[in-house]
């Protein structure tokens, strides 16, 4: 049986795509995310009384905190199976990535474990994060100026 | 090289230990030893594995009256890099020991490793043991455990187990009449998370050439299973079968699709890893072959040859299959 042929049979038995499905799911997730922190935000600046730029890192932190203990009791991960990018894309999806890491090579110790393989999936964000912030820094200095 | 009979190969024990998902699936009742947690009373999951080897290993040598001692060499593998479970358990027996990896396969290649030595008489009593673990395995081959991406529908599920047998030429009703080891083939999958589809055409091939070198088909056999193709690696299997004029009459199936209960646990594709196929088979279809359900099967484990590092480089995945016939004989 040739290589040809396989291919051609394979093809067959390769389940249908679920992205139309997964694209609905996540922009409801997304939207629901965002109402969440609209709602913290006006909960912070009028209950709390915080001016509008510490209520919105209030909500950040808020979001960061929860993920980080639902991935620590393990449920993190099964909602996610379940909505995506919606988890994914937010800042929850950071949080998440830096926790799982951690928690993983938390067996190797604080510095060879923990400290180095924390960014394992966090650091091409970080990395391409600065890069682009250096070119896109320039290009608006260099168009309109300091 | 050809199939290799064998004519004096008996399984004299076997054992099996696994974690709480296998547990929970529908064979549950059949493993020796059991566990409620993926840690398995220990600090790790790396420690996890080695308990679980530990636990087949001696449930294996305990059921067939034998001693540490009695063990001429054994032959063992699992998943993690350097073989580690299988070298960290190996290390406190103080015995002879041949350690194999053929990724998922490796399951048909110690036990047709460990016959062939008692065969020739090289060895008289042979221990052969596989082990993986759903943690370590996830660890080293894809994400960290608890990271929240989204699994593809095609992902399967690594096995927590692991199951050991003791070969020997003391007659029982369980002979080890076969082994055919299985050619790389690599038809230029990609898809990491598409392990059943990759191993397919493996195991299609190993089948084929067993069937040509023997002179037999799928009547000669009670039961054909495949290692760990799962749900789309079977169909797909079973239509490369079809298309080359075989008539399968009910007589193949997959261990991946046996450990676990698809209507209950959330096991995607099926089972995957080395404890898939040695644990289902010693712990059911080796039962069944004993208690006169069946007079033949035959065992293809098959495995993913990928190194997550050769993935990332964009190489294809070069995979295996290895076949194991089993015989009922009147002892």
């Amino acid at each position: 049986m040739d290589k040809k042929q396989i291919k051609d049979t394979a093809k067959k038995h390769v389940p249908k795509h679920t992205k139309l499905r997964n694209t609905i799911v996540a922009f409801l997730c997304g939207g629901v995310f965002a109402i969440i922190g609209q709602v913290l935000l006006y909960v912070y600046m009028h209950m709390l009384k915080m001016d509008e730029k510490s209520a919105l890192s209030l909500v950040i932190v808020t979001f960061i905190f929860v993920t980080s203990v639902s991935t620590g009791l393990g449920v993190y991960d099964k909602f996610a199976q379940f909505f995506g990018a919606g988890m994914f894309i937010p800042i929850s999806g950071f949080a998440n990535s830096l926790t799982a890491s951690a928690l993983e090579c938390r067996s190797e110790g604080p510095i060879y474990g923990i400290g180095s393989n924390m960014f394992k999936l966090a650091g091409s964000v970080i990395t391409y994060g600065i890069v682009s912030a250096f070119f896109f820094g320039a290009i608006r200095f260099l168009l309109f100026g300091a | 090289m050809k199939t290799i009979i064998f004519e004096n190969v008996y399984v004299q024990s076997r054992a099996t230990a696994v974690g709480k998902m296998e547990k929970d699936g529908p064979l549950g009742s059949l493993f020796d030893v059991t566990f409620e947690d993926s840690y398995c009373n220990e600090k790790t999951f790396e420690k996890a594995e080695r308990a679980l080897v530990y636990h087949a290993c001696d449930q294996a040598i305990r059921k067939g009256n034998k001693k540490i001692s009695d063990i001429d060499v054994i032959v063992g593998g699992d998943l993690i890099n350097q073989l580690t479970s299988s070298h960290y358990f190996a290390r406190d027996m103080n015995l002879p020991f041949l350690g194999m990896y053929a990724a998922c396969a490796t399951s048909s290649l110690v036990i047709g490793e460990a016959a062939m030595l008692v065969e020739h008489n090289m060895a008289n009593y042979a221990l052969a043991f596989t082990s993986s673990h759903v943690a370590t395995a996830e660890r080293q081959f894809r994400y960290p455990n608890e990271y929240g991406v989204q699994k593809k529908p095609t992902t399967t599920l690594t096995v927590t187990g692991s199951g050991a047998l003791v070969l020997g030429r003391k007659k029982t009703k369980i002979k080890v009449r076969a082994f055919t080891p299985g050619k790389i083939i690599d038809w230029d999958h990609k898809d990491a998370n598409d392990m059943g589809l990759a191993m397919a055409p493996a195991a299609y091939d190993t089948l084929k050439t067993h069937f040509q070198q023997t002179n037999t088909t799928f009547k000669d056999y009670d039961l054909i299973v495949t290692g760990d193709l799962s749900k789309l690696g079977y169909s797909f299997l079973m239509d490369l079968c079809v298309q080359d004029g075989y008539e399968i009459d009910h007589r193949l199936h997959d261990c991946g699709l046996m450990i676990y209960d698809f209507e209950k646990q959330d096991a995607f594709c099926g089972g995957s890893g080395c404890a898939c196929s040695m644990c289902v088979s010693l712990a059911k279809l080796l039962n069944e072959l004993e208690q006169g359900v069946y007079q033949r099967i035959m065992v293809i484990a098959t495995g993913a040859l990928l190194s997550p590092v050769a993935i990332q480089q964009k190489e294809s995945i070069p995979c295996i299959a290895h076949a194991i016939v089993y015989e009922r004989s009147e002892a």
